[in-house]
This record gives C-alpha cells, sequence and structure tokens, in this order.
C-alpha cells in the first residue's frame, strides 16, 4: 500500500517537472546564471525557453508559443557563434511515416519564425524524429499536448 | 498443373543460418514415381467454401531411423503449425491416428484416415546421411484415394525447417488451388528500451518466427524495412548520415548498406519497385513532402508529386502502372492513386476518419491502409478505386499492413495504451489476419516489434 502511494506520487512530480520545463522555461529569470554557462542548452532551457507545442496535425506556431521563437532569435542574436538543430516531434496519435513528415513541417515552421526573427538560416538545422521519441510517456492527451513540440538544440 | 507433368521446384538457393551470408548448397526436388492412381489436376477444394469450413488434413510424423525420424518429426510439426495457423486447415488430432508414420509412408491404408475424418493425408520419409537430408513427401486425397503429389527434396541438415516449409506451400497451393506464403521471411523493427530512448534494429525472421535473427546493431535508428522482390535486399530508413534521416539499401547475405540519393532533405518510406529497378520514396523539402523515384543503376531521381502537402507512403501497384500514397492535400490524410509517372492523382478513401500506410495487394485485387480517428485505429482493405471498404481489425493503436506474397494474409502491428505517465503498459507487436477478417493471431518475436514487412515466396 505504501509503495504504491509513494509510485502514485512520483508520477505526478514527474509530470509537474515536466510541465514546468514547457512552460516557464523562458520566465525564470537568470537566476541559476552562476553555474549554466551563457550561450548553452541549460541556458536557453533555464532562460528563454526550448521548446514550442503545437495543435493536433497542425504545425501552424501558435500565438502563445510564438514569443518563445522570438526569444530564442534573439538570444541567437547573442551568441552569433550557436548553431542550433530544431528536433520537430509529434503526439503518438498517427501513423509512423506520416508523423516523420509531419515532425519536419513544425521544425521548418519554428525555423521560419526564427529567420524571420534575424537568425542566418546558416545556422539552423532540422531535423524530425516523429512519434518516436516522446518527451511524456502516458497515452493520454495532457502527455500528447507535451509531445507535439519543435525543440531547439544547442549543437 | 497437368499431373503428368513432374511436379519439379526448380533450384532453390537457401541462406546459410547466422551471420556469414554466404548461400548454402541449394534444396533440390524432384518428382517420386506414384504410388496410387493420380488425382486430376486443379483445387480439391473451393477455398472461399474452405474459409468458414477448414479442411481436416493428418500429418503423421514423417518416418525416418535415427537422426531421420528426429528430424521427420519436426518437419511434421512445423508443417502442422503452418498449416493451422493459415486458419484453413485443420489438422486431426494426432491421438486419433489408427496407422503408424511408418506403415502410412510405405502404402497408406485410406480406410484408416477416413474414418478419423481426414480429407487430406501428407506422408514422408527422411533419411539423415553426413549432414544432407533427402525429404520424401506425398500428399494424398483420402477419399478417391489418389496421390496429389510426390516429391524429395535434398538439402543440408540444417534447412529441415525449409524443406517443410516448401512441403507447407505444395500442400496449401494442390489443395487451394493458390499458391502458399510459408517459406517466406518477415523483416520488421525490433524495439527495446524506455519508449522515449529506444533503440531500434532490423530483425529478419521467418513468417512464423522461426530464425530470427538481428540485421543492424541499433546504433543508428531503423525505420519502415521492405524488401526488395528479390528478397534478398531491402530499403529501409535510417538515422545514419550525419543523423540524417536517410534511405539505406541493405544486403542480407552481405550485410552491406549503402545509402541512396543525395538528397538534402529527410528521405523516408522507401519502397522498390514491382521490377526492382527504382525505389519510389517520400522526401521532405521545406514544408512539403514529395514523392520521388530513384533508378537504382543511374540514381537519377524523379519528382512525382508537388505542390503543398505531406506525401508519404507511396506503394507501388504489381504491374508497376500506379501507385497509391498517403497525403493531407485536401486537409487531413487520405489515400490518393496516381500512374507511375506521376499524373492522374485521384483520390480513393471517403469513409470517416484519417486514412494512411497504403499497401498495394501482390494479387492487385486490394489496397490494405490504416484508419485511425475517433480514438481508435483500424486495418482495412478497399478495392484499388476506393470500393468496398472493410475494417479488418480495430484497437487503440495499429498500423503498418503488410501483405503475404499470395495477399490473402496481412501482418501489421498492434499497441497497447500506455497505462501510467512512465509509459508502462505499452508495447508493440505484430499480428496477422487473413483478409477476411478472421484469424487475427501475434506473430511470435523476441522484443517489441513494429513495422513487419513481408518477403516475397524465397523461391
Amino acid at each position: 500500500m505504501k509503495t504504491r502511494l509513494f509510485g502514485a506520487v512520483a508520477a505526478v512530480a514527474l509530470l509537474a517537472a515536466c510541465s514546468n520545463t514547457d512552460q516557464n522555461a523562458g520566465a525564470t529569470g537568470a537566476g541559476g546564471a552562476g553555474t549554466i554557462r551563457p550561450g548553452s542548452q541549460e541556458d536557453l532551457v533555464a532562460n528563454v525557453g526550448d521548446r514550442v507545442l503545437f495543435a493536433f496535425d497542425s504545425s501552424a506556431i501558435r500565438p502563445d508559443q510564438r514569443p518563445v521563437l522570438e526569444r530564442q532569435a534573439g538570444w541567437m542574436g547573442r551568441f552569433p557563434d550557436v548553431r542550433v538543430q530544431v528536433e520537430g516531434h509529434t503526439d503518438e496519435r498517427g501513423t509512423r511515416e506520416y508523423n516523420l513528415a509531419l515532425g519536419q513541417r513544425r521544425a521548418n515552421a519554428a525555423r521560419d519564425v526564427l529567420v524571420a526573427g534575424g537568425v542566418n538560416g546558416a545556422r539552423i538545422q532540422t531535423i524530425s524524429y516523429g512519434k518516436d521519441r516522446p518527451a511524456a510517456l502516458g497515452s493520454d492527451e495532457a502527455s500528447w499536448a507535451q509531445n507535439r513540440r519543435a525543440v531547439t538544440v544547442v549543437q | 498443373m497437368n499431373p503428368a507433368t513432374p511436379f519439379v521446384l526448380s533450384r532453390r538457393r537457401v541462406l546459410a543460418g547466422v551471420g556469414a551470408g554466404l548461400v548454402a548448397p541449394g534444396v533440390f526436388a524432384v518428382p517420386l514415381p506414384a504410388l496410387a492412381q493420380q488425382a486430376a489436376p486443379g483445387a480439391v477444394i473451393d477455398i472461399t467454401r474452405a474459409r468458414t469450413d477448414p479442411i481436416p488434413v493428418a500429418i503423421p510424423d514423417l518416418a525416418g531411423g535415427g537422426d531421420g525420424a528426429r528430424v521427420g518429426r519436426d518437419i511434421a510439426r512445423v508443417i502442422q503449425a503452418n498449416l493451422r495457423n493459415s486458419g484453413l486447415f485443420r489438422p486431426v488430432d494426432r491421438q486419433a491416428f489408427i496407422q503408424t508414420a511408418e506403415s502410412a509412408a510405405q502404402t497408406p491404408r485410406f480406410q484408416d484416415w477416413r474414418v478419423i475424418g481426414a480429407q487430406a493425408l501428407v506422408t514422408g520419409r527422411v533419411v539423415e546421411q553426413g549432414g544432407q537430408l533427402r525429404v520424401e513427401f506425398r500428399l494424398w486425397d483420402v477419399l478417391p484415394e489418389t496421390q496429389l503429389q510426390g516429391t524429395a527434396f535434398t538439402a543440408p541438415a540444417a534447412n529441415w525447417r525449409r524443406i517443410a516449409h516448401l512441403i507447407s506451400d505444395v500442400i496449401y497451393e494442390r489443395l487451394l488451388g493458390e499458391k502458399g506464403y510459408f517459406d517466406t521471411r518477415v523483416v520488421y523493427v525490433s524495439e527495446t528500451g524506455p519508449r522515449d530512448r529506444r533503440t531500434r534494429r532490423l530483425a529478419i525472421m521467418d513468417q512464423d518466427g522461426e530464425n530470427h535473427r538481428f540485421l543492424t546493431d541499433g546504433r543508428f535508428g531503423a525505420l519502415s524495412p521492405r524488401f526488395h522482390p528479390s528478397a534478398e535486399r531491402i530499403a529501409f530508413m535510417s538515422y545514419q548520415d550525419r543523423g540524417q534521416p536517410r534511405v539505406v539499401l541493405f544486403d542480407i547475405g552481405s550485410g552491406s548498406q549503402q545509402v541512396l540519393g543525395n538528397f538534402p532533405g529527410m528521405t523516408l518510406s522507401p519502397r522498390f519497385s514491382p521490377d526492382g529497378r527504382s525505389v519510389v520514396l517520400s522526401a521532405s523539402r521545406g514544408g512539403d513532402a514529395n514523392i520521388f523515384v530513384v533508378d537504382l543503376a543511374s540514381r537519377r531521381e524523379r519528382q512525382l508529386t508537388s505542390g503543398g502537402g505531406l506525401d508519404v507512403s507511396p506503394c507501388f501497384s504489381p504491374d508497376g502502372s500506379q501507385i497509391v500514397f498517403n497525403s493531407d492535400r485536401g486537409g487531413d490524410q487520405q489515400l490518393y492513386v496516381m500512374d507511375a509517372g506521376g499524373g492522374g492523382v485521384r483520390r480513393i478513401s471517403f469513409g470517416r476518419g484519417r486514412y494512411a500506410t497504403p499497401v498495394w495487394s501482390p494479387r492487385g485485387d486490394l489496397i490494405a491502409f490504416t484508419r485511425f480517428g475517433g480514438g481508435g485505429f483500424a486495418i482495412g482493405v478497399m478495392r484499388p478505386d476506393g470500393s468496398g471498404e472493410r475494417i479488418l481489425s480495430e484497437g487503440w493503436a495499429m498500423e503498418g499492413p503488410t501483405f503475404a506474397p499470395n495477399g490473402r494474409v496481412l501482418m501489421f502491428y498492434r499497441e497497447s495504451r500506455a497505462t501510467d505517465s512512465r509509459g508502462g503498459g505499452y508495447s508493440a507487436r505484430i499480428a496477422s489476419i487473413d483478409i477476411a477478417g478472421f484469424n487475427e493471431r501475434p506473430v511470435p518475436t523476441p522484443t517489441d516489434a513494429t513495422d513487419p514487412a513481408w518477403s516475397p515466396l524465397l523461391s
């Protein structure tokens, strides 16, 4: 009984941690700057936000997600040597091959916003993993919402 | 087939066991002289009737001395499993057998088999000598007391399973009037590890799950394998070219790999043309994905679709004249057919939900697909003009149908729903089902398994 309860609590904590990463990554000030190297992936995650989320079967940049990419563009402007790969992903509710193409379209959509924000396109690679590398492992809408994403990864 | 014409199976090449990829000495087959009156040509049983009424067939152990007895028993068990798993045959309970295997191999007493309800009888004898097998096999029609088939196979002892599959195919063809699918293999993606960090390796096995081995080491992900019509090569998608998704050609015998083409973006969903000379694939440039065909000799590519939308999962018709594919050009995913040259695109799917992963039956009469929406997935078939849609299986998640070479059976993979936020309860497994929607069965694999592709007949 005790272990089961512990398991449930741990699962909730994990979920909470995930959504923090997704939603608050850009809102946390520069509090951890002492240990985080400017221009690193950790810097991007902690101070800018490394990902944007999408609606089901859509690669349109949501209005509430666009500011993350605009901040990323500004951040890349401050670190002109940084090159990134934008990785497109989908939820599990589709077929593998279509989702590979959909993830690529999401990565491209995110890249387009970065380029519009002044980043030289040569600094940005795109790739898709479709539904094959989920961020959240549940089979529910909360997990799928986190998995429909484009993640910017410093190379 | 005219019974007077010897049923000579051509020289059969059999792959050696593991790793080396050498081609073993062949399995040879020669006709046996009849022990009784031979039957008239043609199928004994109408296959449409057989669908609801499996043919009772008696399969005693093949007779033999020493090692031959053991091999004879093993071969009989493989034949029995093949026929039973097809759903079209009902092996008669061995407990009921009256005549011994040894005696039946000499001269069947048809009354003994008739009385226990056998309609067909399989007898045979195995001689093992110096690592070589000689397997004599006869198929009998019990009621008219006639021999339908008599064949002797010779092969290295290691290939005994192959002989069992060849015999199973002969039985299937003689009793049902169309080719079998037992002497075939399946390549698929073996998946291990947590779902967010999966190791995906290509693996290959006989259609019954035996002779399993891995083809790639898992350093690079491997997805959507497909057989070359020779069954000796595979095309698949992999992240091995500096991590970029590429189409790779893989030679099963030698294990050598080669990246196909020099596409700037992502390439995926490769399938060989029926003549084996080209590969049709989907390539993503910019936001869209379009269908291209690449000539394997010249490596020249030709773009077949253009414009907005994601065009993926192309598949040639068996005569090579048309290509079916999956596109969201109309808003959501539907199936489209076009001429192999790229013109004449028409939509063929109009039911509820989204349609994907179309595969054309080797018989040409059906296209199998994945359909999803409304909370579930399904595997179905429709005619190439989109009419006659039938759903064969439904569930939480399933996709990726692939046809047996005779077009009568499909494999696909099923995924179960994760029951917690750590992905617990998730699994992915291959299943087979006949095109009438009956006889769904799990196909055994040592790990989670996705993306099955069924080979052509190996001989």
